[in-house]
């Protein structure tokens, strides 16, 4: 394992931000903490930093007990969501920032920083300063210099959350494919569920301090322990007191077996997908259908509709509130 | 418009009317003034102090400004009123309370004394004053440049394995070196410039310790105005060339 939590606790006053979360990351993969803003990843993440102490709990990095340690002697890499550049030094001397600090020889830290500012195309840019930079650039170039001194782990705090959404999308398959080169154990905090399922070859789901479930997107996505990583995951509607996948209800214009007699409230056409909402006694309800399938039912406002959940369908019974 | 007016009034005119009846009757009279050895030796105490003053001001006041930026503590609120005390207490009263403890009659001051050492009516006495007065410019100036910069960049040096001391002298103290360089500024002007405090602990000593600003007040109540004037306008000379200094070494594009 690169990286091991064990019942780590933390609280800032009264607030439990992280409450006896133990997780395993193991080496060379690339891991999402998701949740909720506030639910308590970041504080996990500054955590295995060693940028905030734990009140309970240990964190092992590489086998090695690093609870006590400080950030200094973890041998972790961080970025920052808001890059952290060192304003006063090139792009350059930032790259260089860590292999300065360990004092090694002028011509490897030179050779050393001409490859990282290739490995994320700045090399243009080495004399420039971080204020030139566009927010997508600074953020590569933070990563650079968290990469300079060959980190065992690699810990990013919502790195691409203050970027606009084109460059974040950019940034994001640029990030999948930077881990499949440089295979660095690698965790990132983030709120957005899609970069999460794109990115990540695991992610853990973290909600009010705990662990919520812990999985590869699919098994996130397929199998989600409850109501929560259910609807944090994906759309859902509730159907008939449990919560469903809207793509995985069935429509049909005549009664089938198992079908709750409803009634056509609204058709939105969203490109190649379809979104009907029904009313049927149990309450509103939506469904997901293809193009194809809505011009074969000629579903209009008003039509009698009857509905059921595909056979196959992944259902979680739903708790109050959601 | 008022605006200027009100400077015109208040700065323009006052100083350059000193500056007029420095020069009205030729360079000759401003040099023989400034050149007499009682006013040599004042300029001098002037900057010796200034210059002591500045630079424990300059170490403290940093150091004090990380304090309270960057750590929690008990009793910090109280100690950022205290920081503040100089601004709002008289010179004259701090003057005074430096004699009550560093004076012959005070506790320190005897023990001192003891010791061989002479505080109050002597220049130890009148660096304490002149820190005492000028102590929370650079505080001032440094402690919100430091919250602005924030913690991240500090936090992103340690994960590169920094140590604190590396930490500031590579990326607290670039970030901040205007902040400070404004305060040694003003800490250096208001220094050259105190009077109330200095004259107190002074004992006013002509040729001993006697500053510029007392040399310019004593020339003064003697009938001397073209000396009182020269010194004067040395004074504001020096303060000037401080400003344009700064002003010339700081580079445009930086903020």
């Amino acid at each position: 394992m690169a990286i091991s939590v064990r019942h780590v606790s933390k609280s800032f006053g009264t607030f439990a931000a992280v409450h006896d979360v133990s997780v395993d990351i193991p080496s060379g993969t690339l891991t999402a903490l998701l949740g909720p803003s506030g639910g308590g990843k970041s504080t996990l993440l500054r955590i295995i930093a060693g940028l905030e102490t734990p009140d309970a709990g240990t964190v092992e990095i590489a086998g090695t007990d690093s609870t006590a340690l400080p950030p200094q002697r973890r041998n972790v890499g961080f970025v920052f969501q808001h890059y952290a550049a060192f304003k006063h030094m090139t792009v350059a001397r930032n790259v260089a920032f860590g292999l300065e600090i360990r004092k090694r020889p002028k011509a490897e830290t030179r050779r050393r920083v001409q490859e990282l500012l290739e490995l994320v195309h700045l090399e243009q840019f080495a004399d420039r300063y971080p204020a030139q930079l566009s927010g997508g650039q600074r953020q590569r170039m933070a990563l650079a210099r968290a990469l300079a001194v060959e980190p065992e782990v690699l810990l990013l705090d919502e790195p691409f959350g203050a970027l606009d959404a084109q460059v974040r999308k950019e940034l994001r398959t640029w990030l999948r494919r930077l881990h499949d080169e440089v295979h660095v154990t690698t965790v990132f905090v983030t709120h957005d569920q899609e970069e999460a399922m794109e990115v990540a070859d695991e992610i853990v789901v973290i909600n009010n301090g705990m662990v919520e479930q812990i999985g590869t997107p699919d098994e996130l996505y397929e199998k989600p322990a409850n109501d929560f990583v259910m609807s944090f995951l994906g759309p859902v509607t509730r159907f008939n007191g449990t919560l469903v996948r809207p793509h995985d209800l069935e429509l049909f214009t005549t009664p089938e077996p198992d079908t709750a007699r409803g009634r056509v409230l609204r058709v939105v056409r969203l490109g190649f997908e379809v979104r009907v909402d029904v009313t049927t006694v149990g309450g509103e309800v939506w469904a997901q259908v293809t193009r194809g399938e809505a011009e074969k039912l000629g579903l209009e406002a008003g039509d009698e509709v009857f509905v059921r959940a595909a056979r196959d369908a992944f259902v979680v019974r739903t708790a109050v509130g959601v | 418009m008022l605006a200027l007016a009100y400077l015109a009034l208040l700065l323009v005119l006052p100083v350059g009317l000193v500056l007029w009846r420095t020069v009205e009757h030729g360079a000759g009279p401003v040099w023989h003034a400034l050149t007499q050895p009682n006013a040599i030796h004042a300029f001098r105490l002037t900057v010796t102090v200034a210059v002591v003053a500045v630079v424990c001001n300059t170490i403290f006041g940093v150091g004090l400004a990380v304090l309270l930026v960057r750590h929690n503590f008990p009793g910090k609120r109280v100690l950022n009123a205290v920081v503040d005390l100089p601004l709002a207490v008289s010179p004259v009263v701090v003057g005074l309370a430096l004699i009550l403890v560093y004076g012959p009659s005070g506790g320190v001051g005897r023990w001192l004394g003891d010791h061989g050492m002479r505080v109050i009516f002597a220049v130890p006495g009148m660096v304490l004053a002149t820190i005492f007065v000028s102590l929370p410019l650079v505080v001032r100036e440094v402690a919100p440049v430091l919250e602005e910069i924030g913690t991240e960049q500090e936090q992103a040096a340690w994960t590169l394995g920094a140590s604190s001391v590396q930490t500031f002298r590579r990326v607290t103290l670039p970030a901040i070196r205007w902040a400070v360089a404004y305060g040694v500024v003003l800490t250096l002007a208001r220094a050259l410039g105190e009077y109330g405090a200095v004259a107190v602990v002074s004992g006013r000593v002509v040729g001993k310790t006697q500053t510029a600003t007392l040399f310019v007040e004593e020339r003064f109540q003697n009938f001397d105005q073209s000396a009182a004037y020269a010194m004067a306008f040395a004074l504001a000379v020096l303060a000037v060339v401080v400003l344009l200094a700064l002003n010339l070494l700081r580079p445009s594009e930086e903020t």
